[in-house]
Parts: C-alpha cells; sequence; structure tokens
C-alpha cells in the first residue's frame, strides 16, 4: 500500500499527495456511480417511461399517470437501498477491522440471519407487527449472533482465522435458517409476512420505514466514525494498540455496538442481503488505503452504490419480475470471496 | 492374514491378537448400527397416526394382504422408510469420502457447496424446464460433479490445500443457494410452504413411484464405495505411499469423488438436502469405531439412522409436523460449532 503507517504522524513528504490523489479519484468515481446507478435506479423498471416521465415523476408526480406513479413509487426504493447499501458496507469494513479478517461480513458471519431469526420468532410468538419492533429484536439477534460466531471461532488454537470464523458464521447460519423454517412451517400465517423478507428485498420500501430505522443507522454510523482510529490500532496487535493509548476493550465493545445497529437496522428493513459488507471495505481499500478513518466512509458510499446497482439490475435482468437484490449481491459478491480467498496465503487462513 | 507367518519376535504375540481385537470391534459396531437401524425401520413402519401391530406389518411385508395396513404401511410407510436408509445410506458415504479424502471433518460435502449445487440444477430443472422422472437425478449427478470440479479448480494454486478448498466451497454454495432461491421464486407451481420443505430436506415425496430412481443409483454406486474404501485407506498415507501400495492416487482419487458426488446428488434430487446429516455421518463413526477399520460402512450406516431417526422425531415426537432436514439441521449445527470449537487451526482430521 502506498500510504505510511497510520497512527504514526505521517512522514510528511512525498507519499502524500500521491495516496491524496488516488483518495480524490476514489471520492469522484464514487459520486459519479451513485449519480448514474440513482438514475438508472428510478429509470428502469417492469414498466417502461420516457424521460420527461422521470423527471415529472421525481419532482411533482401525478398520481393519475401510472408511469409518473411508478417512477414516483421508486424514489423510496433507491433511498432505502441508498442507505442499507451504506449501512452493510459500514458493517462490513467495521467487523473486517475489529476481527481483523478479510472475510468478515453479517451476511458470512449468519449476523444477518441470526437477526431474521429473531424477527421471526417474534413475530410468531411475540405478536410483533411494527418495524420497530422488528428492528429492536433483529438488534437482539444480531448481538447474541455475533457473540456466538466470534466465541466459537476464537477458542481453540490459533485464535479467530478466517477459515474458523467463516466456517462459524456457514454453521451458525444453517442452524438458525433451519429454525427459521420450524418456527415458519408450523405457523403459515407468520410465513406470508416474512416471506418478502427472507431473500432480502427492497420491493416493499416506503418512506416511513426509512425514517424509522434512520435513527439506529446514524448511530451506528457515529460510532463507527469515533472507532476509527481505535481501529486502526486494532490492526497493529493488542499489545501495541494499548500502548498507542487506546482502550482496547472500549474499542472492540463499541465496533461491535455499531455493526450490529448497523446491519441489525439494515436486516430488519431490507432482509439478510449477504456480500455487501465482505466486497465493498476491500475495494474502498484499493483507493484509501488501510487506514479506517478512510475505508470506512468509502465502504459506506461504495456499499450504496452496489446495492441500489444490484437493485436495478435485478429488475433489468428478470423483467417483468424482478430478481431480489439479495440474490444479485450473492451472485455478484461470491466470486469476489473466492478472489480473496485465492490471494490469501494459506497460513493466513 | 499375518497371524500365521508372526514371526517369533515378542511384537507378533502382541499384533496379531491386537488386530484380531480391532477386527471384532469394527464387525461388533456395524453389527449392532445394522441392528439398530433395521429396528428404527420396523418402528417407523408400525407406529403413525394409527399404530399396527407388528404381526400385521410382518404380514404386509410377506405380501399378505391385511385391511387398512396394506396401503398405509404397504404403499406409505415402507416406501418411506426404505427412502430414508437409502438417502441417509448415500449422504453418508459421501461425506465420509470427502471427509476422509481432504483430511477434514469440515470438508463434507453440505458444507462446501456440493450439495447446493445438486439441488440448483434439481429445482431449475424441475421449475424452469419441467423436467420430470429420470431426468432430474441424472442433471442433479451432472451438476453435482460439475460443482465440484469448479470448486477444485478455483481452489487450485500450486495444490490444492484443505483451507482454500472449504472457503472457495462456502462461497460458491452461497452463490448456488441464491440460484434455489430465484429458481423458487420465479416457480409459480410451488406453494411457498412446499417449497421450503423440499428446501430443507424431507421424505414427505417418498413413494414407490420415485424410488427406482433414488434404489438404483444408490444400491450401484454404495458398493464401488466400499470396495474404494481400501484405497482410501492407502491415499491417506500420502500419495507417494500410497503408490508404492500399488494404488494410483489421481485416479483413485478421480473415482472417489465421482462416486461421492453422485451418491449425494442422487440423494439430493430424491429428497432434498438434508441438512448435516453427511457432516455428522463421518465424525459420529469415527468416534463409534475408534480407528479399527474403514469408516465407509459405519458412516452410511449411522447415515441411514439419522434420517430415519430424524424423520420419526419429525413427523411424531414434536408438536408439528416437520420435515427431516429441519431435525437434522438443529441437532447437527451445535455439533459442528463444538467441532471448531475444539478443532485446531485446520479443523483437525478424521
Amino acid at each position: 500500500m502506498t500510504t505510511s503507517p497510520t497512527t504514526t504522524p505521517a512522514p510528511p513528504a512525498v507519499r502524500r499527495p500521491a495516496s491524496s490523489r488516488r483518495r480524490a479519484l476514489g471520492l469522484v468515481v464514487c459520486v459519479l456511480a451513485l449519480v448514474v446507478v440513482c438514475v438508472l435506479s428510478v429509470t428502469f423498471g417492469s414498466r417502461l417511461v420516457t424521460w420527461s416521465d422521470v423527471v415529472a415523476g421525481v419532482l411533482h408526480p401525478d398520481p393519475d399517470d401510472i408511469a409518473q406513479a411508478a417512477v414516483a413509487s421508486r424514489v423510496p426504493r433507491t433511498l432505502l437501498g441508498l442507505v442499507v447499501g451504506a449501512a452493510l458496507g459500514l458493517a462490513g469494513a467495521v467487523l473486517q477491522g475489529l476481527t481483523r479478517n478479510p472475510l468478515a461480513d453479517p451476511g458470512i458471519l449468519g449476523v444477518s440471519f441470526g437477526a431474521s431469526l429473531a424477527v421471526v420468532v417474534g413475530i410468531a410468538w411475540f405478536g410483533l407487527s411494527t418495524l420497530l419492533g422488528y428492528v429492536w429484536v433483529a438488534f437482539l439477534g444480531a448481538a447474541v449472533t455475533m457473540a456466538v460466531v466470534y466465541a466459537v471461532g476464537s477458542v481453540g488454537r490459533g485464535g479467530a482465522t478466517p477459515l474458523k470464523l467463516a466456517l462459524a458464521g456457514a454453521a451458525v447460519t444453517a442452524a438458525v435458517t433451519s429454525m427459521i423454517s420450524m418456527v415458519l412451517l408450523t405457523r403459515t400465517d407468520v410465513l406470508e409476512t416474512f416471506r418478502f423478507w427472507q431473500v432480502g428485498s427492497l420491493g416493499r420500501a416506503e418512506s416511513a420505514a426509512i425514517l424509522t430505522v434512520a435513527p439506529f443507522l446514524v448511530v451506528g454510523a457515529v460510532l463507527a466514525v469515533a472507532v476509527a482510529r481505535g481501529l486502526d490500532a486494532l490492526a497493529l496487535g493488542d499489545d501495541l494498540a494499548t500502548g498507542l493509548g487506546q482502550h482496547v476493550g472500549t474499542v472492540r465493545v463499541l465496533g461491535a455496538l455499531a455493526a450490529v445497529l448497523l446491519s441489525g437496522a439494515a436486516v430488519a428493513v431490507a432482509g439478510p442481503i449477504a456480500f455487501v459488507g465482505l466486497v465493498m471495505p476491500h475495494l474502498a481499500r484499493g483507493f484509501t488505503g488501510p487506514s479506517h478513518r478512510w475505508v470506512l466512509p468509502y465502504s459506506a458510499a461504495f456499499g450504496a452504490v452496489l446495492l441500489v446497482a444490484a437493485d436495478v439490475l435485478g429488475r433489468v435482468v428478470a423483467r417483468p419480475q424482478e430478481l431480489q437484490v439479495g440474490i444479485m449481491t450473492a451472485l455478484l459478491g461470491a466470486p469476489v470471496l473466492i478472489a480473496i480467498v485465492r490471494r490469501t496465503k494459506v497460513r493466513e487462513l | 492374514m499375518s497371524a500365521v507367518v508372526a514371526p517369533p519376535a515378542p511384537a507378533g504375540g502382541v499384533v496379531a491378537p491386537g488386530r484380531r481385537r480391532r477386527a471384532r470391534h469394527w464387525w461388533t459396531v456395524v453389527a449392532v448400527l445394522a441392528a439398530l437401524t433395521l429396528a428404527v425401520a420396523v418402528v417407523s413402519l408400525v407406529v403413525g397416526d394409527r399404530v399396527y401391530p407388528l404381526g400385521d406389518v410382518l404380514r404386509v411385508l410377506t405380501g399378505q394382504d391385511v385391511p387398512g395396513a396394506s396401503f398405509t404401511v404397504g404403499r406409505l410407510r415402507l416406501p418411506r422408510a426404505l427412502t430414508g436408509v437409502l438417502v441417509g445410506v448415500a449422504f453418508g458415504i459421501g461425506g465420509v469420502v470427502f471427509q476422509t479424502m481432504l483430511r477434514n471433518p469440515l470438508a463434507s460435502p453440505d458444507i462446501i457447496g456440493v450439495t447446493a449445487g445438486a439441488s440448483a440444477a434439481a429445482v431449475l430443472s424441475i421449475t424452469s424446464i419441467g423436467l420430470v422422472g429420470t431426468a432430474v437425478p441424472v442433471v442433479a449427478v451432472a451438476a453435482g460433479i460439475g460443482v465440484a470440479a469448479a470448486i477444485y479448480l478455483l481452489a487450485w494454486r500450486r495444490g490444492v490445500h484443505g483451507a482454500r478448498f472449504v472457503l472457495v466451497g462456502i462461497g460458491v454454495g452461497a452463490m448456488l443457494q441464491s440460484v434455489v432461491q430465484y429458481a423458487l421464486t420465479r416457480a409459480n407451481v410451488y406453494d411457498a410452504a412446499d417449497a421450503m420443505r423440499w428446501l430443507s430436506g424431507s421424505l414427505n415425496s417418498a413413494f414407490w413411484e420415485g424410488f427406482p430412481q433414488v434404489a438404483v443409483p444408490v444400491l450401484v454406486l454404495a458398493p464401488v464405495a466400499v470396495l474404494l474404501a481400501r484405497r482410501l485407506a492407502a491415499l491417506q498415507l500420502g500419495d507417494e505411499l500410497a503408490a508404492g501400495l500399488g494404488v494410483r492416487p489421481d485416479r483413485t482419487r478421480l473415482a472417489l469423488i465421482v462416486v461421492a458426488v453422485g451418491l449425494i446428488s442422487v440423494a439430493t434430487a430424491s429428497t432434498g438436502p438434508i441438512a448435516f446429516v453427511a457432516f455428522l455421518a463421518g465424525p459420529l463413526a469415527q468416534r463409534l469405531v475408534r480407528g479399527t477399520g474403514s469408516l465407509v460402512v459405519p458412516a452410511a450406516l449411522v447415515g441411514a439412522l439419522l434420517v430415519l431417526v430424524g424423520d420419526l422425531v419429525g413427523q411424531h415426537l414434536l408438536p408439528a409436523r416437520l420435515p427431516v432436514g429441519v431435525v437434522t439441521g438443529v441437532v447437527g449445527a451445535p455439533y459442528l460449532l463444538w467441532l471448531l470449537a475444539r478443532s485446531d487451526r485446520s479443523g483437525g482430521t478424521l
């Protein structure tokens, strides 16, 4: 990487311009991509619309015009995609920093599915019916799953290696999926409520839903940014981090809390969507170098781009139906996982 | 065989009885497992919404006509129990072959994506192309082998390392799982609850009509796997030693992969992926035989037992009727976690 080690005050000279140019390039790419995917997202869908319809539909939709109404309904969907994608990208970056593990992702570690299980149980046995209720139980599920996966993955010799964490995540996912089936098969009424949700979809977006989860996402994002420096120090190992004046335990707890808030809220509103959190931090690091102060915001921005792009792609590929965004991200993200695994040295797995 | 030519050295007197004792232990384990499997199968014929006395069941099995029991036991419960046994055998053998060959108990086909490949192919061919009958298992087997080959190639970087193979498999599996979900969201013929049942692995569609499609391949491939087991043991000593023993490593490995993937795919096409049976059968069998002989036969029996018991529990012991895959999934996952928690970096060996 071109950046200097992060926590030491960087030797001011030569390297800085190069890395900041690259960061600027990343920013330009990001903003352009965001604009493009947002325009595409309101334009494309199962109904073909004209450009004038798009402009009118976004600015002042006429509810009697079907084309404009379709465009108007795509606006909250796009917003939700941006928000959820950013949350997942951020959550992935925080998790990868916390676990010092290139394969960490709310989906791969099973955290999203733990949150799903909690929501299903909440709907089936505790009569939850509001989004706010879903959000709170999703937090609970996400937190418990994260603790279990991390504990299981890090006991034994070698600590939390990527292989062990990924396997622990796969195992927890399998178990949790079985439990979800168990609840759903006994309660067909719940299956109906839950169905749209288990594949990960933006199809039911409403502005109210975004407003409900927004406070949680904001708190999560603030926490994530607050621990950025701590994550940089953690990358050097616990001893060095302590030596640099970081409270390792505090960083871990706050970071985990941020990841739980971000991924739990994302799951509550859009269902379990895997691989966004895995891929985006790697892409971001390509532009920013390893410093988390930069990796975190770039991951969030790239995550937003990816999720909206995947959603648009899902609408275009399977027209006139649509492919849920969770399916698209898995199809796009798994090859990246394989590429990362191939690049990593065997003894680091 | 060496007992006759045992050298006069004291070691010979120790080795031969030890070997006899181990062989006896292995045969005891196999006999007990076989007896248990038979017993559970008989229980599954006897109990149900209506319990028929053992005499009635035996009369049905010998071909006599018993009012009521002939239909319920002969047409509903018997194919279900037999399918359960065959599928369990297939999952058990497929799992233990992979685990032994990759020397990693976590590298079972349901975790590394082979099963997901077979189920994606089966679901797609049923819902999108509209295939029926024998074509489905054929497609599933082809897809299973294709996926195994793809994982092998993608994990290849100056040789295949177990950890990389497993992680690539997890990635491929996640991708294929989303293909399955795609096929199911597109298919309107499937009622959502039916789809979920199939996805979690269930014996509910086990009738005589589909029976030959699972029985014939399993009855052909399982003996082949048992015959290959001896060479599998030689492979575990390392390629050079195996070659010295007259086993061609690459050819044997290829044959084993084809047989194991074939078994897994046929079983998956028949009942859906029954979670964790392939994963659990090997390690459980190993704890039982304690290194006294080949694991293939005991693992096959353990697999059959797991499926039968899981189905019995899912059908009769729980408040609601659940598919067998849900039961094995809930039981199997904690075992996997426990195995992880006490394993070392590589996940230990089998």
